[in-house]
């Protein structure tokens, strides 16, 4: 039964599909750790900068985010925010919703890699003239961006497994499209299932090869 | 407010499953995470091999896809409900990550405490479990906290497999009532009750660690 489900699941038009829903698993990753790359490093900032008030509060918005399901989130994004008008299409919602989660994530990733910068960094920057905002772009962002890719790599790995969540609100990416391959049949449950995490653990561990030779490379 | 009221009990449920799949998944994961970790030091370099290629298949594929594997495939073979395939997924996936976490701790650990409980007649064993061990736990700890609040809100995922948890009860509240907004706010809330406090301690923890 197995042996007849692995040489019929896989036609064609099947392996096109499910390759889609790869490109739409790719996409919703790469475009959500960029947003978050960008929203996670302006929070990191305002944290590692301990303005009065404003960092606390910023803080305390990114521990409750950090702290809940991203699948909450999901669905609050794309069943809760009609409610007060916010109307987003699946893709999108996914994408609003996972950078938001990342943004937290990488958030205290950005914080923790600015406190390990030496204040020396800092003062020296100053002493020769540099504005405050000089030196973050200059002097302190470049050297604690070195020391943060392995964390931003496996975070992206995070990514990638996480999108498999959106098929909660059906968007169609691999895990999705996966299950519409196997309900046509019951056979092709194992060989597509197999297949499916194949995929993902090539496309992971690729990544965390990466970042293995991006730690070794950096320290 | 209304809502909360009138779904209190189905509330309550939720958050029961979610906390007690939790609770298994974290005895289990602790357990087999520690195991791994300790079979990627072993002397023997095949055991070795071995504990990496579990963490690396288990750290590298979605926790969604070991759920429908266990929920649709071993279930074929074993009787198992949804809640119970949800949480051995979550207890091997969590593994993975706990023996990672675990494996630094004891790497942690100088050398010389192993040489230094060898040369005083202790087994491998009686070292690891004696000398070893309660050290690199400590180093351990903050991680292995923030991995329990990992493994809590993966518990969501057993929403996917009918697991009767607080995710899948707020989508039939939410369903039912058509009060999206509220609904999922309350969920939220719930949520944090179990892993905000978490959060902050795992703060203080590392921060007193820092100090010693």
């Amino acid at each position: 039964m197995v042996t007849i489900g692995i040489f019929s699941a896989f036609t064609p038009q099947n392996v096109m599909y499910l390759l889609g829903g790869l490109g739409v698993t790719v996409g919703v990753s790469l475009i959500s750790v960029v947003l978050s790359l960008i929203f996670g490093s302006v929070v990191g900032i305002i944290q590692f900068e301990r303005l009065p008030y404003f960092s606390k509060f910023v803080g305390t918005i990114n521990n409750v985010i950090r702290n809940l399901p991203l699948l909450l989130i999901i669905f609050f994004v794309y069943f809760a925010l009609p409610k007060i008008g916010i109307h987003l299409p699946i893709f999108w919602a996914t994408v609003v919703a996972m950078s938001t989660f990342e943004s937290a994530m990488l958030a205290e990733i950005v914080r923790g890699g600015l406190e390990s910068i030496d204040i020396g960094q800092f003062e020296g920057a100053r002493a020769n003239g540099l504005s405050n905002v000089q030196t973050m772009i200059y002097i302190v962002l470049p050297q604690a961006y070195k020391k943060m890719i392995p964390p931003i790599i496996s975070q992206l790995i995070s990514l990638v497994k996480d999108t498999s969540l959106a098929m909660g609100i059906v968007l169609s990416e691999m895990t999705y499209r996966g299950q519409i391959v196997y309900a046509q049949n019951s056979t092709y449950i194992i060989p597509v299932l197999a297949v499916i995490t194949l995929v993902y653990f090539i496309l992971n561990y690729g990544l965390s090869l990466v970042a293995r030779w991006a730690d070794r490379k950096l320290a | 407010m209304a809502l909360l009221q009138d779904n209190f009990p189905t509330f309550l449920q939720g958050f029961g499953y979610t906390l007690l799949s939790s609770l298994i998944a974290l005895v289990g994961s602790m357990i087999l995470g520690t195991g791994f970790a300790i079979m990627q030091i072993m002397p023997q370099k095949w055991v070795r091999k071995l504990g990496n290629i579990y963490v690396q298949i288990f750290r590298n594929i979605p926790l969604l896809v070991i759920t429908f594997f266990f929920f649709l495939v071993v279930s074929k073979y074993v009787k198992m409900s949804g809640f119970t395939s949800g949480t051995i997924a979550l207890m091997l996936y969590t593994s993975a990550f706990i023996a990672e976490t675990v494996r630094a701790g004891i790497l942690s650990i100088e050398g010389g405490q192993m040489e230094g409980a060898r040369a005083n007649g202790l087994t491998f064993g009686q070292a690891m479990q004696h000398i070893i061990l309660p050290q690199a736990f400590r180093v351990a700890l903050p991680s292995l906290g923030n991995q329990f609040i990992n493994l809590v809100k993966n518990s969501s995922i057993l929403a996917f497999v009918g697991g009767l948890d607080l995710m899948y009860q707020g989508n039939m509240i939410a369903a039912n009532t058509f009060e999206t907004f509220g609904t999922y706010m309350i969920v939220g809330v719930m949520y944090l009750i179990i892993t905000l406090p978490l959060s902050y301690y795992i703060q203080h923890l590392e921060r007193k660690l820092k100090q010693a």
